[in-house]
């Protein structure tokens, strides 16, 4: 990584290249993922505390991307899809990043172990700093198993939330854990294959510039083989209803048809980016089934069901 | 005698232009807003827990 030379120049940050850096897209899907965690979780915590340990994820997911823009400033200056966040177009210095990031962290730590319970605070201080000192430190810039051993940090936010309500782990969260674990390398190994340009240039060693655009395809194939029967498991364990199993049928056999047909893609990019595109929403579908199912088994929701009880 | 030594001196130091003038405010404003969010917050879950809101299990 090339240091850049410091900024003496009073800083023109705008507090939004500050939320910028939280990299709130990404942020939305991790508290999406928390809320479902904390609402699967038996037992009951009140609404302000539920809303206090979702909002600690928030920072502490914040947090961990501001602390991630900080030490990648090289590697989105070289690249088209990230050259413009603040530090490479040059609105903020990487020192207020990296400021940013270590103070978001702490706060959201501390204060989900002061409000919630510590277990949770450990969990999230865990997530932290295993996105940022394993994954972004040392695995990105190392190996094509960066966003396989990566995944798991972005996995871990159901387990939060399971945690803010029971103070514990249990297997449940653990299958979630592994729904998001193993749909991390599909996602973005099929946007690495039609931005392997991109990670040339920045240096990154992604699968398809390692190993090429055919094992990628096949591994994409292979984990999403694994990934649609995972999806399917809340209901064959019996913590998901029929609902959530009819959708996760259909849309893991959508996302298994989609990695066959990247598969057998020869030239051009369109399946890639279908399955890019429709990972999200697949992910998002089977977190959103989980979510009706839980506030329609026996509670008539959010204010008056599993949070309220703990009133 | 002051006023005079003053008039004479340039000023040194760092000054901001309008622009990062600006960005500090809001900045500033930002930082404000979020203190008195954190404390608000504290206060609810005071309010909330109790006389248990010393009580953390693990």
């Amino acid at each position: 990584m090339s240091v850049t030379a410091a900024r003496v120049e009073p800083s023109i940050a705008g507090v939004g290249d500050y939320i910028e850096l939280m990299k709130p897209r990404v942020m939305s899907l991790v508290v999406f993922t928390a809320l479902v965690g904390l609402l699967l979780a038996p037992g009951h915590v009140h609404p302000v505390i539920g809303l206090t340990a979702l909002l600690c994820v928030a920072v502490g997911a914040g947090a961990a991307g501001a602390l991630n823009m900080w030490y990648d400033a090289d590697i989105d200056a070289r690249m088209g899809r990230t050259a413009a966040r603040p530090i490479p177009a040059g609105r903020l210095a990487r020192g207020e990043a990296l400021a940013f990031g270590l103070t978001l962290a702490g706060f959201s730590v501390v204060v989900l172990g002061l409000l919630v319970n510590v277990f949770a605070a450990l969990l999230l201080a865990l997530t932290i700093a295993f996105y940022v000192g394993v994954y972004t430190m040392w695995l990105k810039r190392t190996t094509p198993q960066n966003i396989v051993i990566g995944g798991a940090a972005g996995a871990l936010p159901p387990v939060i939330g399971w945690a803010s309500v029971t103070g514990g782990f249990a297997f449940e969260p653990f299958v979630l854990f592994l729904i998001i674990f193993f749909w991390t390398p599909p996602h973005f190994w099929a946007l690495s294959l039609y931005r392997t340009e991109d990670y040339v240039r920045a240096g990154v060693p992604m699968l398809p510039v390692v190993a090429g655009a055919t094992e990628t395809r096949r591994q994409i194939l292979l984990y999403a083989m694994v990934l649609a029967p995972l999806g399917v498991a809340p209901w064959l364990l019996g913590y998901a209803g029929p609902l959530y199993g009819v959708v996760a049928l259909v849309a893991g056999a959508a996302m298994l048809g989609l990695a066959f047909r990247v598969r057998a893609e020869q030239g051009g990019h369109a399946a890639s980016k279908q399955m890019f595109g429709f990972s999200i929403l697949y992910l998002f579908l089977l977190f959103a089934m989980l979510l009706v199912d839980r506030l329609s088994a026996g509670s008539f929701g959010l204010l008056t069901g599993h949070l309220a009880a703990g009133a | 005698m002051n006023d005079t030594a003053d008039e004479r001196e340039p000023e040194t130091g760092v000054r901001l232009t309008e622009q990062q003038q600006r960005a500090r405010r809001a900045r500033s404003i930002a930082i404000a807003v979020c203190l008195g969010l954190l404390v608000l917050l504290f206060y609810i879950v005071t309010l909330v827990k109790g006389p248990g809101v010393l009580e953390r299990p693990l």
